[in-house]
């Protein structure tokens, strides 16, 4: 496989990261520019190809070029980034991002920072962020925009705004410049061509919604489409109410916008781990004329080998800038792999006496055994080491697995290169399993080691001692306790904080009491006039009266049969509808026809009420409408509700009356509100807000 | 102590814990009532009969299966009280019927007694605590099954039957919902045969909830008749048998600040606890809530 070092190429994958959003930093300036993706898509390939796998923007160097190579090899070459610009369609304007200067008058040096242009405006950013002028315009307010000729003294951008004043911009190049000007012609083209047409819309109510639907990003729309896609509810919703135009687009996903934030949120959070191969594969390649040995070491390796070796870590750090140079030191490494890998021990052991530094890698990680310690002490005391020790796959060497260490253990006294197959393996799972915190995108070598750095602090913090030991005694004494001898342990649980639980449990009791009494809820049944003497008396009369009466009279035949007779009856009636389950719900006793209309039904219902009573109070003209129209599909419903109860079968009619009922309450409960307010309104006649009823 | 790996599960021992509603008021009330007009006869029943049907069935459970065990506590509306268990003579047989009998009833005329003085003793006002105990017995009754778990040799398959007579006590509904969901919890199912004038609330979500069976016996001079034909039946064999089931539950809450039963109210997302009326503050963990806000346009329309 061919894997490209940190500073080859700076090609970005444009599937999948940044949503499709490409951001692609020019080489020769420092400003980048990003196009959506759908804009890429829209150039003159196939959609289908694009999609399916990456497609890289690669800029050549030192040129003001941009080459797009597509998964076959083909390439589409732009002379300019204008002409790539151009190509773009110009209703699926991007947004630029370039440094410039902002400037005050033409003498002034200007302040340095970011000028971005969208879609309906453009902002400057400076890089100081105290410095002040850091602003915001809409492009609806630019009346027109001058330019230097190319080739003169400075590259500049005067952008005039309707109520005069202009903002000057300054760039580095002509060629930027010219991307920032031919942006601003679009916008400005498409603005003047759109104003006119706005004004001829009578009912601005109706339009705006829409309008603001389809300026939706394109990625916004494929989430949506994605959603729906997956949950057809979802789908039939949107298809009953925003096909019909019942409800707009924006407001059907406005209730769902936890949905979408889901999708991006999920979008942004894997992250690919370390591989789970282990890192004995740096194989060096021989060429077999000459004496030499390759390595190929690429960033995620090195990115591995120091997250998989910190005293080599903490080498680099201590020997890379000052002692030697980075390609130095991977060299060093590398010879000390090849010894190690070629279990020269002698020769390892002289040139280490030479020298130091590759002694450094030879001799066991220090830190490593330091961390191995402190795992053994974490180790469950009571880990049973027989268990597995007639599974004796230990004896056989190697596994198979390509391993640098040695594979005879017999030699201990040598210090050197004492690293055992089962070592180095548990070090890389235990790698593999920390996972990676950081990127190596970046494909600087001095930022990796940094980076590992920073991880490594935070994870140490945690590792306090103390508490590590203190676990460790609680461990080994809850895993030795003989559970007999102690009381059933507690479960943590988070107890619920009653004010003051004898209030709970008795005062309430007395107060609801004197209450009872007040409104004569409770024994109405009961006739005050026997007091509690008589009752009693008649109780025990009666104990008596059983203690003579005995068991003579308790069957009784006719009294027997009657009892078996209804209890037949009741059963049987109720059997029909009872099935064995007795959580089955009602609408299991339903035909399937009926059961699914009567659930599409109440979905539907319940998307229009919340629309419904979200709407209240009415403040604008726009949700007067909006209520209207929900009104609207709220009594066709409310026929079809009727219509099916009346149509129904007689068995199950009862069944339907109790599911429709709570639906046709919650529709009427929602005209009532309707109505309240229309009076209210009609009686008020003009809103305060200056909102007239129509109609 | 036997430990738990050698306790015998069984699936036809039963464990019966039958809670009786000893409830003066509803009693004599209803006996009045009986002397008032003949027609009344299936609808009440006296408490002699009652007894006697009640009695009747505790030996027919202890018929059906050797192992099988009786509990009987009466629920009064002073105090609750063990009156009768099987088990503890077991060794030396379990007597004749009505050597039981008679004990059952003795212990009841002294249960009666003491619920009285303890009345009298408490000095309530009189008519105002009418409503029988059921929480207090349905607790006594998961207390015994819950030692008869950790003890004895045999774990058997406990359920409650509850045979209650007078009408709910809302002021109760925190305690008998308590008890309901721990009665769940073990896997008690909670059997209720209410002998009164009208459905109980609490006994029909009790059964629903721990899928027991409910029954309000429409001829409560067969009474026996129903208890032997519907809550005889162990849980065993209840998986083959159809039982009667309500048409529909009740499930209505009381009210926390007034034990009214309402079917609409305010609940504190703290804590669950149910108001009748928006309080300022919970009074069950002492939430603040916020004030309602007030519509803008109302106020107005109340100004103009």
């Amino acid at each position: 496989m061919q894997t490209s070092g940190p500073n080859r190429d700076r090609s970005i994958n444009l599937s999948g990261s940044f949503f499709g959003l490409l951001i692609w930093r020019h080489l020769d300036c420092s400003g980048c520019f990003s196009f959506s993706r759908e804009a890429l898509l829209r150039l003159d390939r196939p959609k289908e190809r694009l999609f399916s796998s990456p497609v890289r923007l690669r800029p050549a160097r030192r040129k003001h070029r941009i080459r797009l190579l597509f998964p076959d090899e083909s390439a589409l070459q732009y002379p300019k980034p204008e002409a790539f610009c151009n190509s773009i369609p110009t209703w699926e304007m991007a947004s630029i991002n370039i440094a410039a200067k902002y400037k005050i008058s033409l003498k002034e040096p200007g302040i340095a920072g970011v000028l971005r242009m969208a879609e309906e405006r453009f902002t400057f950013t400076p890089h100081d962020p105290r410095s002040d002028p850091k602003f915001d315009g809409p492009f609806r307010g630019v009346k027109a925009h001058k330019f230097s000729k190319d080739g003169s003294k400075q590259a500049l951008l005067n952008i005039q705004l309707h109520e005069g004043g202009a903002y000057i911009f300054d760039f580095e190049s002509f060629s930027e410049r010219n991307v920032c000007r031919d942006f601003v012609g679009r916008v400005l083209a498409k603005l003047q061509s759109v104003a006119p047409a706005k004004v001829d819309k009578a009912v601005p109510n109706k339009t705006a919604p829409s309008v603001s639907g389809e300026q939706l990003s394109a990625m916004e729309m494929e989430r949506r489409m994605k959603l729906l896609r997956e949950d057809s509810e979802l789908q039939k919703l949107h298809k009953q109410f925003v096909m019909t135009g019942i409800l707009t687009e924006s407001e059907f996903w406005a209730t769902r916008k936890n949905l979408l934030d889901d999708a991006v949120h999920n979008l942004t959070k894997q992250r690919t781990g370390f591989k789970s191969s282990m890192l004995a594969d740096i194989r060096p390649s021989i060429d077999g004329r000459s004496n030499k040995v390759h390595f190929n070491l690429t960033a995620e390796i090195i990115d591995q080998i120091f997250a998989e070796k910190p005293a080599v870590h903490r080498a680099f750090l201590e020997f890379v800038p000052n002692k030697m140079s980075a390609k130095d030191f991977w060299k060093k490494y590398c010879e000390a792999d090849l010894l190690h890998k070629t279990k020269n021990v002698v020769a390892a052991a002289a040139e280490a006496a030479e020298d130091e530094e590759l002694a450094m890698f030879l001799k066991r990680d220090d830190i490593l055994a330091n961390e191995v310690r402190q795992k053994i002490k974490r180790v469950d005391p009571t880990l049973d080491m027989e268990a597995d020790q007639a599974d004796d796959y230990l004896h056989l060497p190697g596994h198979g697995i390509l391993h640098g260490g040695r594979k005879d253990t017999s030699d201990a006294e040598n210090e050197l290169s004492r690293r055992t197959l089962s070592q180095d393996l548990n070090r890389h799972a235990a790698v593999v399993l920390e996972g990676r915190t950081l990127d190596v995108e970046s494909g600087d070598i001095m930022a990796v080691a940094e980076a590992h750095v920073m991880s490594k602090k935070g994870s140490s913090i945690e590792t306090s001692d103390k508490s590590e030991n203190q676990e460790r005694q609680e461990k080994a004494c809850r895993m030795t306790e003989l559970e007999d001898l102690q009381g059933p342990r507690r479960l943590p649980y988070a107890s619920l904080c009653i004010k003051d639980p004898r209030d709970y449990f008795d005062s309430q009791q007395a107060n609801a009491l004197n209450s009872l009494g007040d409104n004569g809820v409770g024994f109405t049944s009961i006739d005050n006039s026997l007091s509690l003497e008589e009752s009693y008396t008649y109780l025990i009369k009666q104990i008596s009266e059983a203690k003579v009466k005995g068991h003579i009279d308790i069957v009784e035949p006719d009294v027997a049969l009657k009892v078996l007779d209804g209890l037949n009856n009741h059963l049987s009636s109720t059997k029909h509808h009872i099935v064995k389950n007795p959580l089955v719900s009602v609408l299991d006793r339903l035909p399937v026809a009926i059961k699914d209309e009567l659930m599409d039904h109440w979905t539907l219902i319940q998307e229009l009420l919340r629309h419904f009573w979200s709407s209240y109070p009415i403040t604008t003209g726009y949700l007067y409408n909006k209520v209207l129209r929900i009104k609207e599909a709220m009594a066709q419903i409310y026929h079809k509700l009727q219509e099916i109860k009346e149509s129904v079968h007689s068995d199950c009619r009862h069944l339907v009356f109790l599911l429709v009922q709570p639906m046709l309450q919650a529709l009427d409960a929602a005209f009532a509100q309707y109505e309240a307010d229309d009076q209210k309104r009609s009686a008020k006649g003009a809103k305060p807000n200056g909102f007239f009823k129509q109609g | 102590m036997t430990s738990v790996q050698t306790k015998l599960y069984s699936d036809d021992a039963s464990l019966v814990v039958v809670l009786i509603d000893v409830n003066p008021y509803f009693w004599a009330t209803a006996a009045s009532g009986v002397g008032g007009g003949v027609n009344h006869s299936s609808a009440t029943i006296p408490f002699a009969k009652f007894l006697n049907s009640m009695i009747a069935f505790l030996n027919s459970l202890t018929l059906l299966n050797q192992s099988n065990q009786v509990v009987l506590i009466a629920t009064g509306i002073n105090s609750c009280g063990y009156i009768y268990d099987s088990g503890t003579k077991g060794s030396e047989g379990s007597g004749k019927v009505m050597e039981v009998s008679s004990e059952i009833l003795r212990r009841l005329e002294e249960f009666v007694d003491r619920d009285k003085k303890l009345g009298k003793l408490q000095g309530m006002a009189v008519g105002s605590n009418v409503s029988s105990l059921v929480s207090g017995s349905l607790s006594l009754a998961l207390c015994y099954i819950q030692r008869v778990f950790r003890s004895g040799a045999i774990h058997p398959q406990p359920r409650i039957l509850c045979l209650q007579a007078s009408p709910d006590g809302p002021e109760q509904y925190v305690a008998i919902m308590n008890a309901i969901f721990s009665a769940q919890r073990s896997m008690v199912p909670i059997d209720s045969c209410v002998v009164g004038m009208q459905n109980s609330a609490f006994l029909q979500q009790a059964s629903y909830i721990t899928g027991g069976v409910y029954l309000k016996p429409p001829q409560l001079d067969g009474l026996f008749e129903y208890l032997a034909s519907v809550f005889a039946t162990d849980l065993q064999s209840r998986n083959f048998l159809h039982l009667p089931k309500p048409a529909g539950v009740d499930f209505r809450a009381s009210c926390f600040c007034h034990k009214k039963t309402i079917d609409m109210g305010y609940v504190c997302s703290v804590c669950l606890s149910i108001f009748c009326k928006h309080h300022k503050k919970c009074s069950t963990c002492g939430s603040e809530f916020n004030h309602v806000p007030q519509n803008p346009n109302s106020a107005s329309n109340l100004k103009s």
